[in-house]
């Protein structure tokens, strides 16, 4: 039975997603709208089994749902901070510069979800990483404390991260 | 799906109020990341500009649209939440081509400031903020 479910629903999550937004984009919940919804996630997971990734393993719906919130504060928090160095006078814009750090997690998509928290925070950018060496490449606007932004990078998103999808 | 009954002589003073605050804060906020896209001096401090636009300015304007449709409908209207979820999966995509397209070529043109291939943690930084990893 677990293995048919597996064969029939090979990323839940993903199906989910789409008959979620499917049912957003229609916004009706009719019987209609539910089976159309449903056809299409099933067809959509089908197809990312071409692409060969495995299936994600997410655990700690709590922790997802305290790292959103810490997140969104991180957004908010950094675009009173991006827009205050716009608007400061050039000489007093502070040092933006490249950094590296040295990353423990190696989940492909916990490191996705890493790249987009940091770089949809402005101020801050991905720019590349090392699977070899799991060195990190950010650049950040005003970089003024490195070891601050480790920290930030190393214990308010990896560590959640890393107990989420490893 | 067309919904005559949507004028906006319809829509109550607080929620005509709190909608016109968001969009205004939304606008205000992706026009700040358009003016640091001219005031900021490299590529690299330029690219963090816009990502204002493309995170609460977005946001700001998003609210606004679903309070406003919310009332005016006499229903939840939270579509507009599929907007923030594609943009905010998708921007970091192209945000990161820019950057490291502009590196590859710095490091061709062999040009100071950008890092070698292979940084290692804490080179970059004084050494007061030597970061300790290993």
């Amino acid at each position: 039975m677990r293995r048919f479910m597996a064969h029939l629903l090979p990323y839940p999550l993903l199906s989910l997603a789409i008959l979620i937004m499917w049912l957003l984009l229609n916004q009706s919940v009719s019987p209609g709208q539910v089976v159309f919804g449903s056809l299409l996630a099933l067809g959509g997971a089908w197809g990312m089994t071409t692409l060969g990734q495995e299936t994600p393993r997410i655990r700690r719906p709590l922790t997802i749902l305290w790292l959103g919130v810490i997140v969104f504060v991180d957004i908010v928090r950094s675009n009173i901070a991006v827009a205050k160095i716009i608007f400061r006078p050039g000489s007093r814009r502070g040092t933006p510069g490249f950094m590296a750090v040295k990353l423990d997690m190696r989940n492909p998509y916990g490191l996705a979800a890493l790249a987009i928290v940091i770089t949809s925070t402005p101020g801050t950018i991905w720019t590349n990483f090392s699977s070899a060496s799991g060195i990190l490449l950010i650049h950040v606007l005003d970089l003024q404390d490195e070891a601050e932004w480790v920290d930030t990078i190393k214990n308010r998103y990896e560590r959640r991260l890393m107990e989420i999808f490893e | 799906m067309i919904d005559i009954e949507l004028a906006f002589e319809n829509l109550p003073p607080w929620a005509a109020l709190l909608t016109a605050f968001c969009v205004f804060m939304g606008a205000f906020l992706t026009l700040t990341g358009s003016v640091g896209l001219l005031r900021l001096k490299t590529f690299y401090e330029r690219v963090h500009a816009p990502t204002l636009g493309s995170t609460l300015g977005t946001g700001f304007i998003l609210v606004g649209s679903m309070i406003c449709f919310s009332v005016l409908r006499g229903r939840l209207s939270v579509h507009e939440i599929l907007i923030a979820v594609f943009l905010t999966i998708t921007t970091p995509v192209g945000f990161m081509l820019l950057v490291r397209s502009a590196l590859y070529r710095d490091r061709v043109e062999g040009n100071d400031n950008v890092p070698e291939g292979n940084p290692t943690p804490g080179k970059q930084s004084a050494p007061d903020a030597a970061v300790q990893q290993d």
